[in-house]
Parts: C-alpha cells; sequence; structure tokens
C-alpha cells in the first residue's frame, strides 16, 4: 500500500503550530509507517506535488502567501486550516485595525530607530495584502483544526481519523481552551 | 447593592445614569472625556462602568456629532436610506462624518418605530415622519440656516396614531381610574384571580402566562419588588407600544399599578426607548394627572399603604434592552447585557429585588380584565390564545397602521383589511419571527401557531426579498451585544455571507456555509437576539429558495474579495508593477 502524502507549510503563522505537530513525539514515528512528507520544514522541499493532505498553518498576508495557498489547494485532495490564524486570522490580523498604509509607514518611515527611512520596494520581497485574510476567504477549506496552537493530541486524532477513513472529529477536551 | 434609585421616584430620576448621558451628549454633542471621571463620582459608580456605558448606546458619541444629528431609520418599512444619501448630498456631508464646521452629521439608525409613516429620522432625539424627497431642499436649508428645531414646520413631526381597527383594548370607554376602583373593590387575590381566569398571555411575543409571573413575584420574599413596564419596542416592524403610549398611556400605567397592587411593588419603571424621547412630555402629564387624582402616590384611593409610583427611565439605542434581563441592567445603569437565567427577574430581578417586567399591551389588558372580568376576556380569542392583539402593519399595503383583532385571525384576513393581498411574502414577528410565502398565508396569529409581538411586516411581488433578509442580518449583527461569541462573530460573518451572494460573488459553497453557520448562531447563542438572529436567512432558504439560487455562481469557489484590488495600495507606495505585484 502506497503511503498518505502529507504537505504542510506556514503562512502569516509563527511555526507554533509546526512545532505543536511536533508534539505528536513518538507517535510520529508510528505515524511515518503511514504517511510520507511532500512539503514541509521536515524536507525542505520547495514546490507542493501531489498530496492526499494539505496542512495549512498562518493566514495571509501578502502575495506570496496566496501563490502558496493556492499551490497547496491545487495539490492537496484535503486542505486543513491548522490553528488561530488560517481560521481567523489570529495575530496578525490584529494589523486590520490600521490600513497598510499606516502599517508600512510606521515600520519603515516613522518607527523609532528607523535608519534611511524608505519603504521597500525590492521586486523579491512579496506586497503586503490591504488585509490580513482566513485562508477559506481565498480557496475552499476541507476542516479546520482550532487552537493557538491546537494540540499535538489534536493533530494526532484528525490525522488518525482521516487515515482510518473516517469524518475527522475532536472531542470537546480537545476543543476547550481554558 | 447597586445605588436604588428610589430617592427620585415619582419624578423622572435625574440621578440615572443614562440621563446624565443623555444631557451630556445633547449640551456638548459627544460625552466629553472631562465630564466622566467628576459624573462616576457624583453617581457613585466606577469610572469603567460609565467608559463601558457610553460605549455599549447607540445614541452617546465619543467624537462631536454635528449641531444637527440627524439618523435615518435603515428599516425596511420606516427607512429612506436614498433619501439619506440625498441630503448627505445637498448637505456636502459623509455618512457618519461630521461636517467641517460642525454643523451637522447624518448616520443610520435602526428602525425608529414609525414604519406606518415612513420614511422616518430622528433630529437630535426628535422623530420626523412622512419624509419625502421634496422637502430635501427646505430640510437643508434649515440646518445651513441654523434654524432651531421649534421654528421647523410643525407637522413634520405630527406622530399619527393610525388606527385602522379597534377591538377589545383600543375601543376604549374606561375612565381613568376604573381599573384601580375596580380591584381595590375586589381585592389583590381577587383580582390575580382575574388575571388567571382571563388566561392572559405577555404580548411582547412570548406569551409567558401574566397571572403566574405575578404570583411568582408575589410568593418571593424580600425588602422591595418592581414593577417594569418594557417600552423598549425595538423589533423593527413594531410600533404598537408608540400608539398606546400615546392615546392610552393612562392605561399603561394603571395597568403597573394594578400589578404593584398584586406583587406589593411601591416603585415602577416605564423604561422607553430612546427613539420614543418625543413621548415623555406627555407622558410625564399624564403620571402628574393620576397623581393629582390619588391613582399613583400613598394611599392609593384611600387604600392604607397602597404606595405607588413610576419613574420613567429611557434607554439610548440598544435593541437588546428589550431583552427583559438585559433592560433591567440598563435600569442598573450598566451596558445592556443579558443575565443568565435562571434566577428569573420574578425571584431576582432589578437591584437583585423581585421584579414584574410586562409588555405596555399586557398592562393595558390587564386594566379591562380589572374592569370586565376575567371571563369577558376569555371569550375572545383561541384556545391557547385569549382576547385581541394590537398588530403594527407596515410594508407593502394601502393602510399600514395599527390593527387589533381577537387572536387567531388569519394572515390572508389581515392582509385584505389593510389592502396587502398582493404580497409575495410577510415577515411575522419582526426580523426575530418568521417569514412566510404565500402558501402560509392560511395560517392563524396566535401563540399556537405564529406568534408575533405585533409586527407584521408585507412585501409585494417587487421587493427583492434577499434585501429584506439582508438588511435583518445587518440588523442583528449591528445590535449584537458582544456578550457571547456565537453571536458576537457569528452575526458578522452571517452578515458577510449574505453580502456576498447578494453582490454576485457566492457559490453553493457559500450557501452551506451559511446555513451551516446560522444552525449554530442559533443553538449557541446566549439569549434571543442570538438564537433567532439567522432565522430570516434560513426561512428564506426554506422557503424561497429560488432567491438564492438565483444568485449563484456556477462554479466551485471564488474568493471573499478582488485580490488584485488588496494589493494596490502597496503596488502605489512601492511603485511596483511587475508581474509579481499582481494577483489574478
Amino acid at each position: 500500500m502506497s503511503k498518505i502524502r502529507i504537505a504542510t507549510t506556514s503562512l502569516a503563522g509563527c511555526f507554533g503550530c509546526h512545532m505543536s505537530f511536533l508534539d505528536m513525539d513518538e507517535r510520529l514515528v508510528g505515524l511515518l509507517e503511514y504517511v510520507e512528507f511532500d512539503r514541509s520544514p521536515l524536507t525542505d522541499i520547495k514546490h507542493c506535488q501531489p498530496c492526499d493532505i494539505g496542512l495549512v498553518e498562518g493566514g495571509l498576508c501578502n502575495a506570496e502567501n496566496v501563490h502558496v495557498l493556492r499551490e497547496f489547494r491545487q495539490q492537496c485532495k484535503i486542505l486543513i486550516a491548522v490553528g488561530a490564524c488560517a481560521i481567523n486570522g489570529g495575530v496578525p490580523a490584529m494589523r486590520n485595525h490600521y490600513t497598510v498604509q499606516e502599517c508600512l509607514e510606521e515600520a519603515y518611515l516613522n518607527g523609532v530607530g528607523v535608519d534611511n527611512p524608505m519603504i521597500p520596494s525590492d521586486p523579491e520581497l512579496p506586497l503586503l495584502l490591504s488585509k490580513v485574510h482566513p485562508l477559506h476567504e481565498v480557496v475552499r477549506v476541507d476542516y479546520y483544526l482550532p487552537g493557538c496552537p491546537p494540540s499535538g493530541d489534536a493533530f494526532f486524532t484528525i490525522l488518525s481519523d482521516l487515515l482510518a477513513g473516517k469524518e475527522p472529529s475532536l472531542p470537546k477536551a480537545m476543543l476547550h481552551y481554558d | 447593592m447597586p445605588k436604588s434609585l428610589s430617592s427620585g421616584a415619582g419624578q423622572q430620576p435625574h440621578d440615572h445614569l443614562l440621563h446624565r448621558l443623555h444631557d451630556l451628549q445633547s449640551r456638548f454633542l459627544h460625552i466629553p472625556p472631562l465630564e466622566i471621571a467628576p459624573l462616576a463620582t457624583e453617581l457613585d459608580l466606577p469610572v469603567s462602568q460609565v467608559e463601558s456605558v457610553i460605549d455599549f448606546y447607540s445614541f452617546f458619541h465619543r467624537s462631536p456629532r454635528g449641531r444637527f444629528d440627524i439618523l435615518f431609520s435603515n428599516c425596511t418599512s420606516c427607512g429612506g436610506l436614498t433619501l439619506m444619501q440625498q441630503l448627505c448630498g445637498l448637505l456636502g456631508v459623509q455618512p457618519g462624518v461630521t461636517r467641517a464646521d460642525g454643523m451637522v452629521s447624518i448616520d443610520q439608525t435602526s428602525c425608529v418605530g414609525m414604519c406606518d409613516q415612513g420614511a422616518a429620522v430622528l433630529v437630535n432625539g426628535r422623530t420626523l415622519v412622512r419624509l419625502t424627497a421634496a422637502q430635501l431642499p427646505h430640510l437643508a436649508q434649515l440646518v445651513n440656516t441654523a434654524t432651531p428645531l421649534d421654528e421647523w414646520p410643525a407637522d413634520w413631526f405630527a406622530v399619527q396614531d393610525n388606527i385602522r381597527h379597534a377591538g377589545l383594548l383600543l375601543n376604549d370607554t374606561l375612565s381613568a381610574g376604573d381599573g384601580l376602583r375596580a380591584a381595590v373593590q375586589a381585592g389583590a387575590d381577587q383580582l390575580l384571580a382575574e388575571i388567571r381566569q382571563a388566561s392572559l398571555r405577555g404580548r411582547g411575543g412570548a406569551g409567558f402566562p401574566t397571572a403566574m409571573k405575578w404570583q411568582f413575584c408575589r410568593d418571593a420574599t424580600a425588602p422591595e419588588h418592581y414593577v417594569v413596564c418594557n417600552a423598549d419596542e425595538g423589533e423593527p416592524g413594531t410600533f404598537k407600544d408608540r400608539v398606546l403610549l400615546h392615546s392610552y398611556a393612562q392605561q399603561v400605567f394603571e395597568g403597573m399599578a394594578l400589578c404593584a397592587y398584586v406583587i406589593k411593588a411601591q416603585h415602577g419603571f416605564l423604561y422607553l426607548r430612546g427613539e420614543y424621547r418625543y413621548l415623555v412630555p406627555s407622558l410625564e402629564a399624564t403620571l402628574d394627572a393620576m397623581r393629582t387624582a390619588n391613582l399613583l402616590g400613598e394611599n392609593i384611593l384611600n387604600q392604607p399603604g397602597f404606595n405607588f409610583d413610576i419613574s420613567i427611565v429611557l434607554g439610548a439605542g440598544a435593541y437588546i434592552c428589550g431583552e427583559e434581563s438585559a433592560l433591567l441592567e440598563s435600569l442598573e445603569q450598566k451596558r445592556g447585557v443579558p443575565r443568565v437565567r435562571p434566577p428569573f427577574p420574578v425571584t431576582h430581578g432589578y437591584l437583585g429585588q423581585p421584579t414584574v417586567v410586562d409588555n405596555v399591551e399586557t398592562l393595558v389588558a390587564a386594566v379591562h380584565i380589572a374592569v370586565h372580568g376575567g371571563e369577558w376576556f376569555r371569550a375572545h380569542g383561541t384556545a391557547q390564545s385569549a382576547g385581541s392583539k394590537v398588530f403594527s402593519v407596515s410594508g407593502d399595503c394601502t393602510a399600514p397602521g395599527i390593527y387589533e383583532y381577537p387572536f387567531g385571525i388569519s394572515v390572508q384576513d389581515l392582509l385584505e383589511a389593510c389592502g396587502g393581498q398582493d404580497a409575495q411574502a410577510v415577515q411575522i414577528g419582526g426580523p426575530s419571527g418568521t417569514l412566510i410565502g404565500r402558501a402560509e398565508f392560511g395560517r392563524k396569529l396566535a401563540f399556537e401557531d405564529l406568534a408575533t409581538g405585533g409586527s407584521i411586516m408585507i412585501y409585494s411581488a417587487q421587493r427583492d426579498l434577499l434585501a429584506v433578509v439582508r438588511n435583518f442580518t445587518h440588523f442583528f449583527a449591528h445590535e449584537s451585544c458582544g456578550f457571547c461569541t456565537p453571536c458576537r462573530v457569528g452575526t458578522p460573518l452571517l452578515r458577510k455571507y449574505l453580502d456576498k451572494i447578494a453582490s454576485g460573488h457566492g457559490t453553493v459553497y457559500d450557501r452551506e456555509e451559511m446555513a451551516r453557520l446560522g444552525k449554530l448562531v442559533k443553538r449557541r447563542s446566549h439569549c434571543g437576539l442570538g438564537q433567532t438572529a439567522a432565522n430570516p436567512l434560513l426561512d428564506l432558504l426554506a422557503k424561497f429558495p429560488q432567491v438564492y439560487a438565483e444568485r449563484l455562481l456556477h462554479q466551485d469557489y471564488e474568493p471573499f474579495f478582488n485580490l488584485d484590488a488588496a494589493l494596490t495600495t502597496t503596488r502605489e507606495l512601492t511603485h511596483r508593477d511587475d508581474a509579481e505585484a499582481h494577483l489574478s
């Protein structure tokens, strides 16, 4: 039986969800009996190939995020929005209370200690979107894994359910955060 | 325990936070930051509480409004947003932004209860009705010349009752004090027995048996008991309390006194929605006349120990305060956030004391029952809905206004009475109620079938029902108090999905997600606002699916926003126009 192929990436996120993914600890070893990783920080593959499951952490703050997300949507049969930022925009979306112009001016022109003030315009740098958006506002999302970050147990449960061909279902304890 | 307001009982309590904030707002056109701390000290309230109240209510502002602050209703019946745009053009002002010279600000507000005589606006809190496009140049001139409101044409402010069909209550033959005289003659036990015999149920919409409510409150042992009349008539399309408070106010107050007689209350409050501020002078005059006639005050009708008086407390533009526990919070000078129930107000209400909160119409009915008896009342209506109901009929009909009929009248019969036979749909009970199509016009208006607090909004075939439902969904998102997450977050998300579908960018996926979310908001919200906020869009989906279907794109998915346009600002700031600076 061929292995289930999983790709992961972090967009406008902090990689905290990925760190939590590693909290599956020794269960990762068992999981590798059934899955292999495509694009992911574990493999350093740059572009996603056809996959069964895509795990996307973080929301969308710039044009590159949009390209990566679209590639994931195109290549992954099942796309999962992982964590608060992917689902709601999270901490990066706090800039949505300001215009993107105000943000850039504060960071590159008027901020304390700014040397040689100018807004960077190198074509290598992806342009910022006017607001930070959650994933489902740009592509269809199949499942949501909430949490900031979702626990290792939550990752294990959703992946185990999908590997077993079941509709993922997280028990209340994994969705209860206080 | 919070400080009691009883020092001002009998008068409009000047030491009530809401009234003090109303004063500051009208004097300074906003709440000046420097006034907040002294006010908090004077009223013995935490500064944080005063701050939170200022932010909670729509009619208080942090930055100055214009000398003429003009609010257009955005209700589907008394709204006039096209007129608002025209007036903005005439006066050179953007909605929500005060003009540079400080003379005028224009904005929208939720339904102001003038659905039978729209378009309606509030100008500095005063209600202006039947506004037409032809009046706008004159109005703009009055604003630009800073003409005081008292010198504006008086007929602009002439709110009419529009009673089209009177029944048990509105065919009024009672004299002031008839109800109280009958009550003190029979005694409190007998009065309660008559109310029970009448099977009177609450007229606000929920239909709780009134006698049971009074009995529970009477049985609760506590130092004080209170009567509160819920006159926060905020459900769009409802305006029957406006008419009762204008032309039957004596009976409303007498009904409160009857309740006080039964539950042994000494203080009562009429919680009046801020939009009905223009009624305050006549209500105060009615209260004074009743005091003079010994129908309020001490030893009422010479009954030793029957002491009762009423204060009017004016709300400040918050629909949620129509929910009884939110209303009590507002009376207690706090944000109008619904309480966790139980305990119910009958045992733990105003200031934690047993409190009856009754609808305006319920109290009027109680007076008639006191005079004519429970049997008389019970003889009208249906098995589970005794008596009559005062309906507020508006929308696409020839004679909008007040219609009183016995419970059990069919929607079709009511439509024929008001000239609304061409309706494609009727919204029963306001946005939080039920949307019905022609197939259901045979249904009865009664608690056992279609319950309503009185709002009947009629929509002809020319109306775009998606626009109507979108209006309602925007209303709920605006009025959510923000206390619980399903409602605070859910109602704006529902608004977002509907806007997307209405603008022609929705897909089947969006419609399914919206329905799924709607059911979640309904099931998980803390109070009735969130529990009913999805009703309009779910009713529309169930009964008029084609209204959605014809707007949907035939593709799997469409983003929520224009991706390339989202890069416009940063393209300009970086002077870039290369391929990577665009998104298709």
